[in-house]
C-alpha cells in the first residue's frame, strides 16, 4: 500500500496536521505565532548545514529549530521588543540558510522543495520520521496538557499549583521544533505556521472548551491535508500551498458562519 | 508551632531599584493576615516571591513541607482565543468530579454557573469562581491578591465574609493583600503595613492607631476610605544603618 506515492503523501500530510493542530492551539492562545514563524525560518539554516555535513535533513532542521527557539526564549525581555527580536532572528537565519545552500556546489539542491515542501516525494523513511515525530509531539502535549493549560492561563496560578511555568514553556518549545522539522517535507518552512495557526483559529468559534478546540482543529487539519492533496493532483498545483489554501477556505467559512450567527442573535 | 510560610530578611531588587528590604514575615495555621500598603509598596512583589515567581536578591522563603497553596489573583485575563467553561476552569490543573465542583461554586456563592463561558461572567462572579477554584485544592494557605479590588462595597464585604466562613469551615490560613481597609481589617487577626519594608504590624486596632500607618494612609481616620486621600511622603530609597527618614505628616488636628 505504501508503494503508491499518493498514499505516502496523504499519510505524511495527515500525520503532520495531527501533530500541528493541538500544538497550534497553544501557539494561538499564547500569541506565539511569530515565534513559530521564526523557528520555522531558522530551519532552512538547518537544512543547509545537514546537506553540507551529509546528515539527515530532519536532524539538522530539528537541532537548528531547537537552538533558535531556546535562543529566543533566553533573549526575550532583554531590551528588545519580542517582535523586533523575532524579526531579526527569523530573517537572518533564513538569509544565512539560503546563502549557505548556495555554497553547496557539489549537490544540486532544489531550494524550493524546502521553502514550500515536496510532499509527493515523501519516502517510507520520511514517513516513519514524520509519524514518529508526530506521535512524540502528541504524546508530549497530551502528557503535559493540564499543566500547559494552567501555565498558559497564568504563570502565577501555575506556580501556586506547583507547576513550573518555565518548564512548560520549554515543553512547548521542544514540541514546536519537532513539528517544524517534521513539516518541512510536507509544506516547507514558509508555510509551517499556517498549519499551526489556521486550524486552531478556525476551530475557535466552534468550541466551548480547550479540549474541543484542539480536537476540532485536528479534524480540520486532517481534512485540509487530504483535500489539498486531492485538489493539487486534480489541478496540478503545488501541494503544500494547496493544503494551506484549503485551510484558509475553511477559516473563511467558519468566520462567515460565526459572524452570520452573531448578527442573527443580535438582530432577534 | 512551625509556620506555614516564612520569609527571613527577604530583599528583592528590580535592576537598581530596591522593592523589598529585609522583610521578616510568618503566617501560622488558621491565621488571617492582611498586608496593606500604598501603590508601589511592593505588595505584589512580595506575593510573587512567596509563590516562587521571582528569585530574591537576598534572604529566604521557607514553606512548610507539603504546603498546599490556593491562589486568587487580582485579575486574570483570558485570551479571547481560549474557550473555557467555568466547570473546565475549576478542573485545572487537576480534574475534579462534577459534584465537588458544584459544591465549591456554591460555597463561593456562585452556584449554577458551571456551564457558562468564563468570558461571559461579571467581575464579581469571576472573582468568586477564582475563589472556588482555589478552594478545590483544599489549601492550607489561601493567598488573595486584591481579590475584591473590582467589586463594589457590598460585593467586597460579601466576598470577605465568604473568606471568613471558609477559614471557619476548613481551618486554612489566609493571606490577603488589600485596599479595602476597613472591611479587611475587621476580618483580620493581624495586619502588616508594608512600604518596601514592614512599617508596622499587629492586631487591626494596633495598626490603625500606629503613627506610621496613619502617616501612610491619612490623618485622623478609622481606616475607612483612608487610601483615597492619603499623604504619602515616605522617603524610600534611603540607605540603611541610620534611622528611617520617614517624613511623616503630623496627623491633622
Amino acid at each position: 500500500m505504501l508503494d503508491d506515492f499518493m498514499t505516502r503523501a496523504g499519510l505524511a500530510g495527515i500525520g503532520t496536521a495531527l501533530a500541528a493542530a493541538p500544538l497550534g492551539c497553544f501557539v494561538v492562545w499564547r500569541r506565539m505565532a511569530y515565534f513559530g514563524d521564526a523557528t520555522a525560518h531558522a530551519a532552512i539554516l538547518g537544512v543547509a548545514l545537514s546537506l553540507a555535513l551529509s546528515l539527515p535533513v530532519f536532524a539538522g532542521a530539528l537541532v537548528v529549530a531547537l537552538v533558535m527557539a531556546t535562543l529566543i526564549t533566553l533573549l526575550s525581555g532583554r531590551g528588545y521588543a519580542m517582535d523586533t527580536l523575532l524579526g531579526v532572528m527569523a530573517h537572518s537565519a533564513l538569509a544565512f540558510g539560503l546563502v549557505g545552500v548556495s555554497f553547496l556546489s557539489g549537490v544540486r539542491i532544489d531550494v524550493m522543495a524546502y521553502l514550500f515542501g515536496d510532499i509527493l516525494s515523501v519516502s517510507r523513511m520520511d514517513l516513519a520520521v514524520i509519524w514518529g515525530g508526530a506521535a512524540l509531539v502528541l504524546g508530549l502535549v497530551a502528557w503535559r496538557w493540564s499543566a500547559l493549560l494552567t501555565a498558559t492561563l497564568s504563570p502565577d496560578l501555575a506556580r501556586a499549583a506547583g507547576i513550573d511555568p518555565r518548564r512548560e514553556e520549554l515543553v512547548l518549545t521542544l514540541a514546536l521544533a519537532i513539528v517544524v522539522a517534521v513539516a518541512i517535507k510536507v509544506v516547507g518552512v514558509l508555510l509551517i505556521t499556517a498549519l499551526l495557526i489556521i486550524p486552531a483559529a478556525t476551530a475557535r468559534p466552534l468550541s466551548r472548551t480547550p479540549e474541543r478546540m484542539a480536537m476540532v482543529a485536528s479534524a480540520l487539519g486532517v481534512l485540509a491535508a487530504w483535500a489539498g492533496l486531492r485538489l493539487s493532483y486534480a489541478f496540478d498545483t503545488p501541494t503544500g500551498p494547496t493544503i494551506v489554501c484549503c485551510l484558509a477556505v475553511l477559516f473563511l467559512g467558519s468566520s462567515v458562519a460565526t459572524g452570520r450567527r452573531q448578527r442573527g442573535r443580535a438582530g432577534s | 508551632m512551625k509556620p506555614l510560610l516564612q520569609t527571613t530578611a527577604l530583599s528583592v531588587h528590580y535592576g537598581a531599584a530596591q522593592v523589598l528590604e529585609n522583610v521578616d514575615f510568618r503566617i501560622d495555621r488558621g491565621e488571617i493576615v492582611t498586608i496593606v500598603g500604598p501603590n508601589g509598596s511592593g505588595k505584589s512583589t512580595f506575593l510573587r516571591a512567596l509563590l516562587g515567581g521571582l528569585v530574591p536578591s537576598s534572604g529566604a522563603v521557607t514553606r512548610a513541607p507539603g504546603l498546599r497553596l490556593g491562589y486568587v489573583p487580582q485579575k486574570l485575563v483570558l485570551d479571547a482565543t481560549l474557550p473555557m467553561t467555568v466547570m473546565r476552569f475549576l478542573g485545572l490543573p487537576r480534574r475534579v468530579d462534577a459534584a465537588r465542583a458544584r459544591d465549591a461554586l456554591e460555597r463561593a456563592g456562585v452556584a449554577g454557573l458551571g456551564a457558562q463561558q468564563m468570558a461571559d461572567l461579571s467581575g464579581g462572579q469571576f472573582q468568586r469562581v477564582l475563589l472556588a477554584r482555589a478552594l478545590l485544592s483544599e489549601p492550607d494557605l489561601l493567598i488573595l491578591d486584591e481579590a475584591a479590588a473590582g467589586l463594589d462595597q457590598p460585593g467586597a464585604a460579601g466576598f470577605y465574609r465568604r473568606i471568613e466562613e471558609v477559614r471557619a469551615v476548613t481551618g486554612c490560613a489566609v493571606l490577603m493583600v488589600s485596599h479595602d481597609l476597613h472591611v479587611v481589617m475587621s476580618a483580620s487577626d493581624r495586619v502588616i503595613c508594608l512600604n518596601g519594608h514592614i512599617c508596622c504590624e499587629g492586631t487591626p486596632e494596633v495598626v490603625a492607631e500606629a503613627p506610621v500607618y496613619r502617616a501612610l494612609f491619612g490623618e485622623g481616620t478609622q481606616g475607612t476610605l483612608a487610601l483615597y486621600r492619603h499623604h504619602h511622603d515616605h522617603a524610600h530609597d534611603h540607605d540603611h544603618g541610620h534611622d528611617h527618614d520617614h517624613n511623616h505628616k503630623e496627623p491633622a488636628a
